[in-house]
């Protein structure tokens, strides 16, 4: 039943995986780029404010300004500097999106885990609750709440987190279950060791393998949902800078002045893209040496 | 997060229903399903209501004062409070709200002041109509190239037909939505309207040059996501036995693919197509708003910056609803897969 293909097979043989779950990931190139393109991104996000020649938010020429003056690449649609507001249009979106996930990601394992430990009950509560949950599509409950609260940042931060919630605890309850039954679990149940404890201890390190995975996909889709949310106007409020904001803002202008338009989003899709080829490569190694080991 | 979702629910579904009726004929087994997803669907489309209604009509502080603006009269304020019900209490213009919006009444429009329902109608018949287009698109271009992914696999084209798929399932739909503007609209080649403005009253296929691009980027989008699921499965039959004992039997290797491996590839993407649909209606409000196409998502994004109530609330019931029914009958199509 099983045909292992010989190419593969040999490969294995010729040099064992390291054990660590990260230098293991590591390994292959998809996820070393992935990652190489995060951290850029990133760090370009931080840093990028503190280059600005301009302040993002100062008019210095006429609206779509032909690059010159100072402005190495003109002015957009109210006269502000491109490339400064580039520079610091990174900022929010990505310490927003980096809250939102670790929030997300939290919340998710936690229901995840108590509801696979738990069992019973339980359980089916918490697994109905979040099927309710998972008929709202992350943007459509966003834009409900903000058209009423407002689109304050920290508001934001919250409904996406709750919006990667459940899938994120359907996942880590998916892998959470075998666990339970394996005999270091059974073990710290038996001689009764806090619920805490045994979560922490013992079932966590063990799903560390899908939650490394879930953490690349659900950054990428935090920073899709909150940028497209500031292209609909319900995120960073203008006059501040954000990627998204400058897309929907100069789009009007993309004729004279298609560099306003395009840098921002080739800005946000690199980042998107990076989370996901780190995303798609780690699980695709994980699948590799896990499925051979066990 | 759809194609796990499939996977989960399908077998959240099956477990209950497995062991009673195992003896029990298939025909039972499918309407006991039925009934039982009915129900399911019933209570939590009643979660949806409570959800908005909490979040619109029931929002802490003054509901009249965020429609109204800072710069309303308390004459004004009273006015609309008693034009809503807003100064009775939550319990009952929950049941009123909830006894019009079943009987599909959703109220006036806040700004034109003409019922909802005649303000959305049309709006609903355009995003309708632009998504089972780009549905009609998708299936057989999913199918097509997702069979040639696998036929291929491993190959030059698999691999960088993978590769595009990657960077384009990442893209945001509107990043990709102002590349195609900036290409076919505006910069590069300018044969194509970048706005896709319908007139009211004229139905949208009179209009065939603005709907191209809209169309380009949601084919684009589903395709992706649709033909990966479709090279998988037809990358697990291929590899099957049967299909193994067909090529030792010497037959063609169209007839293969053809009368053998499609029927049983084509079994997993049906639900996911259906799930799809589904992302569709949430995807539809960036790319409606992006194209300044009128439907109903960019009418939900009007809404949302004129403080329209009553058309929040009726068009987040009408998409949480349409994106639930399809994710129903994903599941139900995916558990009718799994019984047989």
């Amino acid at each position: 039943m099983i045909r292992t293909r010989p190419r593969e097979q040999g490969e294995q043989e010729v040099q064992a995986p390291p054990k660590n779950l990260t230098r293991r990931v590591l390994t292959s190139r998809q996820t070393r780029l992935g990652l190489i393109m995060l951290l850029t991104m990133i760090v370009f996000a931080i840093v990028g404010p503190f280059l600005a020649p301009h302040s993002p938010t100062a008019v210095m020429a006429k609206p779509y300004a032909p690059p010159g003056d100072g402005l190495l690449l003109g002015a957009d649609s109210l006269g502000r500097d491109i490339v400064s507001r580039i520079l610091s249009g990174g900022a929010n979106l990505t310490w927003m999106a980096i809250a939102a996930t670790a929030l997300g990601v939290a919340l998710g394992t936690t229901i995840g885990l108590v509801a696979a430990f738990a069992g019973g009950i339980v359980d089916m509560l918490l697994m109905r609750v979040v099927d309710v949950l998972l008929t709202f599509p992350t943007i459509i409950m966003a834009i409900l709440f903000i058209s009423m609260v407002g689109p304050s940042r920290w508001i934001l931060v919250v409904l996406v987190a709750i919006g990667l919630t459940p899938g994120m605890a359907r996942v880590m309850r998916g892998s959470a279950r075998p666990v339970m039954r394996r005999e270091h679990v059974m073990w710290a149940r038996t001689v009764g060791l806090s619920s805490r404890h045994i979560l922490m201890r013992e079932v966590l390190p063990s799903v560390t393998s899908p939650l490394m995975v879930e953490i690349g996909l659900r950054l990428m889709w935090s920073v899709v949902g909150l940028a497209s949310l500031s292209f609909l106007g319900f995120g960073v409020q203008p006059p501040a800078s954000d990627w998204g904001l400058m897309v929907s803002e100069n789009k009007d202008g993309l004729a004279i002045q298609p560099l306003a338009v395009f840098i921002p989003a080739v800005c946000v899709a690199l980042f998107t893209i990076g989370g996901n080829l780190f995303a798609e490569g780690a699980a695709r190694v994980i699948g590799r040496t896990e499925g051979t080991r066990s | 997060m759809a194609t796990e979702m499939t996977t989960k629910q399908a077998i959240d579904a099956v477990e209950p229903v497995k062991a009673p009726s195992r003896r029990r004929n298939r025909r039972a087994t499918i309407a006991w399903l039925i009934v039982q997803r009915g129900l399911m669907g019933v209570v939590t489309l009643w979660c949806i209501s409570v959800i908005v209604f909490v979040a619109t009509q029931a929002m802490p502080g003054d509901v009249a004062h965020i429609i109204l603006g800072a710069g309303a009269t308390a004459d004004q304020i009273a006015q609309l409070n008693k034009n809503m019900g807003l100064d009775e209490p939550l319990l009952t213009q929950y049941w009123d709200w909830l006894g019009n919006v079943l009987t599909g009444n959703m109220g006036n429009s806040l700004v034109s002041g003409q019922p909802v329902s005649e303000l959305l109608s049309e709006r609903i018949f355009n995003s309708a109509t632009l998504t089972v287009i780009a549905m009609i698109l998708i299936l057989p271009l999913s199918l097509l190239v997702g069979l040639l992914a696998a036929v291929f696999r491993d190959r030059f084209f698999d691999r960088s037909y993978l590769g595009t798929s990657l960077v384009v399932t990442a893209t945001p739909d509107f990043v990709l939505g102002s590349l195609v503007i900036a290409v076919f609209g505006t910069v590069v080649f300018k044969v194509l309207p970048p706005v896709s403005l319908i007139p009211p009253g004229d139905a949208p296929w009179q209009h065939p040059k603005q709907l191209i691009m809209p169309l380009a980027v949601m084919t684009l989008v589903g395709v992706t996501y649709l033909s990966r699921l479709v090279r998988v499965s037809f990358i697990d039959v291929l590899e099957s036995e049967y299909v193994q004992l067909a090529t030792i039997k010497g037959l063609s290797t169209r007839r293969i693919l053809f009368r053998h491996a499609l029927p049983n590839a084509l079994a997993p993407s049906i639900p996911a197509a259906s799930i799809m649909a589904a992302y569709t209606i949430a995807g539809s409000v960036v790319i409606e708003y992006l194209f300044g196409y009128p439907g109903i998502g960019s009418a939900l994004v009007d809404a949302v910056a004129g403080h329209d109530l009553p058309m929040v609330q009726a068009i987040i019931m009408l998409m949480a609803a349409a994106f639930f029914c399809f994710n129903q009958l994903a599941d139900v199509l995916g558990t009718l897969n799994k019984s047989r």
